[in-house]
């Protein structure tokens, strides 16, 4: 008899296979972090069966080692296990794909046997559809079921939880089908799996489809079938495929000395005892006494006490429809709460508040007159159009207005909220600074709310644990999906649920105050601090929150409500004489549906969400401008970045007499394009440029993409690649370029890493690059005179351009550097006169600082034109930064893009009328290095700074805020006339 | 109390006086040779600690004052300092810190801003940061690089890479334990102190220490079972500190292998041979690649030696020579690619296959901008052309757990037990004719 255990992040797994190799006992349960003891208990089921007889014993599992080394049993690594057992049962199999709660592998069996294992990130697991699951209010089950249903697949980021829910939280918002969400959840597991995983190799041939989310989610089986194009025979499914590396373990110990089973059972019952945990922290309380005495302190901050039974009077409503929850409050003029609702919108936010409508005027009826609504949060425009609320305003300010309640003097305000974190420094009455949480939401509350779940506690049970934790495991201070595994090592290490829970919040914290706000001491937060949202009553979230900064901050008792709360205080200010919020009558006639479609009126090409109410009242979402609204007009703005986007991709064709020279538009493509343009054409070729990037541009390319940390720039060229090779080109050109053209604004001038040295990447990775003849030269551009010489060289050797003709390729590339800098010379004049026009017409200037290629639509996600609609003119840094001498700075200023942005900063200052918003794709070293500067740069001028992280994720939900924001803080400054 | 004076930059400066009364703070890279450098500082009159702590509050206090998304090393190597500088240990206003600064297109470069950036948030603006750099950047009245200390550090890490390589190659096998270290503490004195007196730089009596040395590691009495050769590749600090790679090589030793570190010789050539390269491709100044290139031949005749001496006990594996290890990577990237570890990171990799090291970790800090390219980058074309690579990417940074990377590496060296095993023949299969047992799994 053979037993296999495996024990993963989530499960545990027991079977016992017999000498025929077939499997007569097996179970797959949760194992709630309690791992020993589960594993113990799971083995004991076998006791009658095995009791007095000799066995072979194999763990396995990611949390399995610590078991096996702590019972003294033998340990197999879990793909070798499962290669194992793949061989013995399917050795027709050419890959395996195995997801599990926390990792995901494949395994390549043909032409060389190779495992891939994901690496720090840890999207497109298990944990990943429980979370999403949690997100849309529905179990894993029934997000199976709900995906059959599906009609159109939206896209969704599959790297990590944090932009899947930053995704997905929009489209629930706007009213997006929950059935077709839960397809694009599975499908965005898959594109996981490829992208990240695969890294290069394509997934053909016989695939073995294991663990548990393939056991149990057909829909994810069948959007894999169908991404994959596989066949119902090449797709195999096994029976065992929950336990299949149980299997594995178990083939895997007949190589082991047999042992006598109640040896192996009393070793495992005995290391269930053992607790050890390596990192702790101190408590967060060491008496009932000081918890008593905090929450006193605490509880003294709330609205006045109101009887809202005996209330006859004026009434203010304030709805916050935020990301993961919605939260009403009505109050009185003097500030009182007649009545609160605060819950999860489960993806429905329309639903949620129609209802409570409804139960404030059955409840209220006559007693009151509702004389002025406000509604703020993510769902603002969505519930505002829905019900006819009088007004809307950005969260920011709602925050603000109600922090202001409790403390006119606060100077700082954190809150924390289910999937968002803002903080803002107050100075002068205004918003002065504003972090929001933009890649990473490790430090919000849905965060603790999943583990919670996936140890099956309440989260206020949860909270209430941790609070007196004896000792707190430290479990650092980065992303959701790294979080999970320090869980897994403490679970490893044996800590208990209380310890964990209050490690979590003194993580949530950490990441607050380290990652977000990025403070180094108290003082520098601020001296009068306000916390508020949902995660903040969480008792040991706020403890944690005071002995990290040393310092009591005010949580207001309704501190999870703030938001609907200065709402209500905004309706207030509105003085109407009475809302035109919808009557009793007008909500019970009420309506909604939705209805996805797409806009076609520019390349954009956005999907909407038409949400209609009955009546002719209807609201649409998903758009970036607003032509789709019917209103018949874009606002017609200058937009440089357009003018920009759209005049390089005017440069291509060319006569063709040496044959079609294809060029992917992208990195270090994308601003030299006028150089290479004239260079080319003036040699004699054709110019092909790769077609306009989108998102199914990006995932014909997305197998071959080896480093799945890229920024997502460098990831599109690999769709490009593919795109042009199948456009009958000659040649592929893609220089590598370290250097940069010197603009004398730093100590150097070169390119970042991945844009210097891109194009040889592709050419070991991209295999369709062997079939046409891919030019990937080392040239220095910077040294026009060596740059003639090298490249009349290269040219000659390569196209056999005979010698006389060397000339006329070093003669276009002087022509072609007049044409670069005839670029520049044309974009800063346009520039000029856009800021010229802006200026005639009374519109603020955004400065949208980047680099050259974030002018590309698809890296952009449309945030230029998004800007633009609010009536502001967009230009591009380069348009500004040639104005502005050099300046010092406090890093090393070394790379030509980067240096511009330091000084359109500082020009920017000098601009009553301009604001500086920079762009930052996500894992771009080098902006860690500029962003700071640059805020740097801005606030000693008395500048706001604005940063928009993106990716591929398309969320401008968390841009619309920012921009709002700062419009505000621009008006409460008094910078708008 | 030394002045405090600044440049006209306003950039505090390390004094003479200071000289006197402060302690410089180093960190360590690699265990080996920085001991060496600290001898060296030690000699010509500087009072100077290398740090050698290793706890979860360095991190801490890195999150606290760096950047979050900047690299992993800048962030332990800061938070370190500003550890040391807080642990009461010293006296904050008599400490100096000493940073290396390169120059470069990675962002490493930025590691002494980000340095004073973090000082003047936790409020030492008053601790002077001293530049280690030989490209003539920020000059310091207190502390300068003459050409005899430069020779003297550049010999100590040939030194360094030669006393690694053998000891690397014993420690595992040793008979009796820790006897590999005494060695190493005895040679690491002995080479230092060989500097105070005359005639230390003469090539005869570099190529006998050569010698000695080897001669030395050899005698140690080692019982050779056979273990599993892992290569350790990535970029540099990472690669070699243990407080970047949660002690790798202990770790990998703990798993019964024996690692094998690439040194730092082949970098400070790579280092020179980039200006030749640079003058080759752009052009320039004919001055920087005469001197680079002759700096290049020096080092290499240096390398050429020390393979030398270690060729004469054939059971010790002997580095190949720099212009090999170019000859290799060229067949992947172009010789242009030299920010970061550039094409020395693939060539190393190449090599380690090359000699029969299949099993090789490859490290980086999270996001590593120019491991995009050179290490994950190359990794699928590598396993195209060589089958047999068994290559782990390991990710470092402040959130990553040790589990997840040890599970990765146990996983790597699952396969390579298995591949020495001669478990995996014949693994060439495709789908239209399948054989049957052609793979024999683990079991039986």
């Amino acid at each position: 008899m053979r037993i296999g255990i495996d024990i993963g992040s989530t499960t545990v797994k027991v079977v016992l296979l017999n000498d025929q190799d077939e499997v007569i006992f097996r179970t797959y349960e949760r194992h709630m972090s309690k791992v020993r003891e589960k594993t113990a208990e799971m083995l004991e089921q076998l006791n009658s069966k095995l009791s007095g007889s000799k066995v072979q014993v194999a763990v396995t599992g990611s949390a399995g080692l610590g078991v096996a080394k702590a019972a003294d049993l033998e340990f197999v690594q879990e793909v070798f296990a499962t290669a194992g057992a793949v061989e013995r049962f399917y050795p027709f199999t050419d890959v395996v794909v195995e997801l599990g709660g926390e990792d995901a592998k494949i395994i390549f069996f043909t032409g060389g046997l190779e495992e891939r294992m994901n690496g720090s990130c840890a999207g497109g697991t298990g944990a990943f559809i429980d979370q999403m699951a949690t997100l849309l209010n529905v179990t894993p089950e029934e997000l199976n079921i709900l995906s059959e249903r599906y009609e159109k697949l939206y896209s969704i980021a599959s790297r990590c939880g944090v932009f899947a829910k930053t995704d997905i939280q929009p489209l629930l918002n706007q009213g997006a089908r929950k059935e077709d969400i839960a397809a694009s959840i599975f499908q965005a597991v898959v594109n996981q799996t490829i992208s990240g995983l695969a890294q290069g190799r394509e997934i053909k041939g016989n695939v073995l489809f294991l663990g548990g989310p393939l056991f149990f989610f057909s829909g994810l089986r069948k959007r894999f079938m169908e991404t994959l194009k596989l066949n119902s025979e090449q797709a195999v499914f096994p029976d065992n495929a929950d336990v299949f590396v149980a299997v594995g373990a178990a083939v895997y110990s007949g190589n082991t000395e047999p042992m006598e089973f109640d040896d192996v059972l009393r070793k495992i019952q005995s290391a269930s005892t053992q607790k050890n945990t390596t990192n702790t922290l101190p408590p967060l309380f060491k008496s009932k006494e000081e918890y008593q005495a905090f929450t006193s302190r605490h509880n003294a901050y709330c609205p006045p006490m109101i009887d809202a039974d005996a209330y006859h009077g004026d009434a203010y409503l304030g709805i916050d429809a935020g990301s993961t929850t919605t939260k009403l409050v009505l109050i009185t003029p003097d500030g009182g709460m007649l009545y609160t609702y605060y819950a999860s919108n489960g993806g429905n936010p329309v639903a949620v508040v129609l209802e409570q409508l409804k139960e404030i005027y059955s409840r209220f009826g006559d007693r009151i007159i509702i004389k002025g609504s406000a509604a703020t949060g993510y769902g603002e425009d969505l519930i505002k159009n829905a019900f006819n609320i009088d007004f809307g305003l950005v969260e920011t300010v709602a925050h603000y207005d109600a922090a202001a309640h409790f403390n006119p003097q606060v100077d700082f305000i954190i809150d924390i909220g289910g999937q968002d974190m803002k903080c803002f420094k107050i100075r002068n009455g205004a918003i002065d600074s504003i972090l929001l949480n933009e890649a990473c939401s490790s430090g919000c509350g849905s965060f603790i709310e999943t583990f919670a779940k996936a140890l099956d506690y309440s989260i206020a049970d949860f909270a209430k644990i941790g609070l007196f934790a004896e000792k707190p495991v430290d479990l650092g201070s980065r992303c959701t999906v790294f979080m999970n595994s320090s869980v897994k090592q403490a679970q490893k290490e044996g800590a208990g649920v209380d310890d964990i829970s209050a490690g979590l919040s003194i993580s949530i914290v950490k990441n607050a105050i380290y990652k977000v706000i990025r403070a180094s001491s108290p003082s520098e937060l601020g001296q009068h601090i306000v916390v508020q949202g949902g995660t903040f009553l969480n008792d040991a979230v706020l403890r944690s929150f005071e002995l990290e900064l040393g310092a009591e901050v005010i949580r207001p008792t309704i501190a999870g409500i703030m938001g609907a709360y200065g709402a209500a205080l905004a309706a207030r200010s509105l003085q109407l004489e009475k809302s035109s919020i919808l009557s009793m009558d007008e909500l019970e006639a009420f309506k909604h549906n939705t209805k996805s479609s797409q806009c076609g009126l520019c390349g954009n090409n956005c999907h909407l969400t038409i949400n209609t109410f009955g009546v002719g009242r209807r609201y649409i979402s998903g758009n970036r401008c607003e032509r789709p609204l019917g209103k018949g007009k874009n606002t017609g703005l200058p937009n440089l970045i357009k003018w920009k986007y759209d005049y390089l991709r005017s440069l291509e064709g060319g006569e063709n007499h040496r044959g079609r020279i294809g060029l992917p538009m992208a990195l270090n493509l994308f601003e030299n394009l006028p150089f290479w343009y004239t260079f080319f054409t003036k040699l004699g070729f054709e110019i092909v440029l790769s077609p306009e990037s989108s998102r199914s541009l990006y995932s014909c390319g997305q197998h071959t993409i080896p480093s799945d940390t890229v920024c997502y720039p460098a990831k599109l060229i690999h769709g490009h690649i593919e795109k042009l090779l199948e456009m009958d080109v000659d040649a592929i050109f893609y220089p590598c370029l370290p250097y940069n053209f010197d603009e004398g604004k730093g100590d150097n001038h070169y390119n970042c890493p991945v844009v210097a040295y891109y194009p040889e990447l592709l050419d070991a990775n991209v295999s369709g690059l062997k079939k046409v003849r891919y030019l990937n030269p080392y040239f220095g551009m910077h040294r026009p005179r060596d740059f003639a010489k090298k490249a009349a060289a290269y040219f000659n050797e390569i196209f056999g351009i005979p010698a006389a003709e060397t000339k006329a390729a070093s003669k276009a590339a002087y022509n072609a550097y007049n044409a670069y800098n005839a670029y520049l010379r044309m974009l800063h004049e346009k520039g000029e006169r856009m800021i010229e026009e802006a200026r005639e017409n009374g519109n603020q200037i955004i400065v949208l600082a980047g680099r050259p290629y974030h002018a590309d639509p698809e890296i952009n996600h449309g945030i230029d034109s998004l800007i633009s609609s609010f009536g502001l003119v967009v230009v591009s840094e380069d348009a500004v930064a040639y104005r502005q001498p050099r300046r010092p700075v406090n890093v090393l200023n070394q790379w030509t893009y980067h240096s511009r942005l330091y000084s359109a900063a500082d020009y920017v200052t000098t601009q009553p009328d301009m604001q500086l918003v920079q762009l930052v794709s996500f894992g771009c070293g080098i902006d860690a290095i500029t962003t700071d500067e640059v805020r740097t740069i801005l606030e000693e001028g008395n500048k706001l700074y604005t940063q928009l992280k993106i990716d591929e994720i398309n969320n401008l939900g968390a841009v619309r805020i920012r921009i709002r924001s700062l419009l505000a803080a621009i008006e409460a400054r008094g910078e708008v006339k | 109390m030394a002045e405090l004076v600044y440049t006209k930059q306003g950039r505090l400066l390390f004094t003479e006086e200071m000289k006197q009364e402060y302690t410089l703070l180093m960190p360590q890279m690699l265990p080996v040779h920085f001991v060496m450098l600290k001898h060296i500082f030690e000699l010509h009159g500087y009072k100077i600690d290398m740090l050698t702590t290793n706890h979860r509050g360095i991190v801490d206090e890195g999150l606290k004052y760096v950047h979050n998304d900047t690299c992993y090393p800048a962030l332990l190597v800061i938070g370190q300092l500003i550890d040391a500088v807080k642990s009461g240990k010293y006296d904050p206003h008599k400490l100096g810190l000493l940073i290396t600064q390169t120059g470069g297109g990675c962002r490493a470069s930025n590691y002494i801003h980000l340095l004073r950036k973090a000082l003047h948030r936790a409020g030492y603006d008053y601790i002077p940061v001293v530049s280690v750099n030989l490209s003539g950047l920020e000059k310091n009245p207190g502390f300068s690089l003459n050409f005899k200390k430069i020779r003297q550090m550049a010999y100590s890490m040939i030194y360094g890479d030669l006393i690694v390589l053998m000891a690397n190659q014993c420690r595992p096998y040793e008979i009796i334990e820790g006897e590999t270290d005494r060695r190493i503490e005895k040679w690491v004195k002995r080479l230092t102190d060989e500097f105070k007196g005359k005639g230390s730089f003469k090539s005869a009596h570099i190529r006998e220490n050569f010698n000695l040395i080897v001669d030395d590691f050899a005698s140690i009495p080692l019982n050779r079972v056979p273990k599993v050769r892992v290569g350790i590749v990535g970029e540099i600090y990472i690669k070699y500190a243990p407080l970047g790679n949660n002690n790798l090589e202990e770790f990998l030793r703990s798993e019964d292998c024996e690692p094998v570190v690439p040194g730092l010789t082949d970098f400070i050539i790579f280092k020179c041979d980039n200006r030749v390269e640079d003058h080759k491709l752009y052009g320039g100044k004919l001055a920087t690649y005469v001197g680079a290139g002759f700096l290049e031949r020096y080092i290499k005749r240096l390398q050429a030696d020390m393979i030398a001496a270690v060729r004469r006990y054939p059971e010790f594996r002997a580095p190949c020579t720099f212009d090999h290890l170019k000859k290799l990577a060229g067949e992947y990237l172009g010789y242009g690619n030299k920010m970061g570890e550039g094409w020395l990171l693939t060539g190393e990799m190449l090599e380690l296959i090359d000699s029969g090291i299949n099993n090789i970790v490859c490290t980086q800090p999270f996001g590593c901008l120019p491991n995009h390219v050179v290490g994950k980058g190359m990794i699928r074309k590598i396993k195209d052309n060589l089958p047999q690579a068994n290559i782990v990417t390991i990710d470092y940074d402040p959130g990553a757990t040790q589990i997840n990377q040890e599970n990765r590496i146990k996983l790597m060296l699952a396969n390579a037990k298995m591949a020495e095993r001669g478990l995996r023949h014949n693994l060439k299969r495709s789908t239209d004719a399948p054989q049957s047992k052609d793979v024999v799994s683990a079991d039986n």
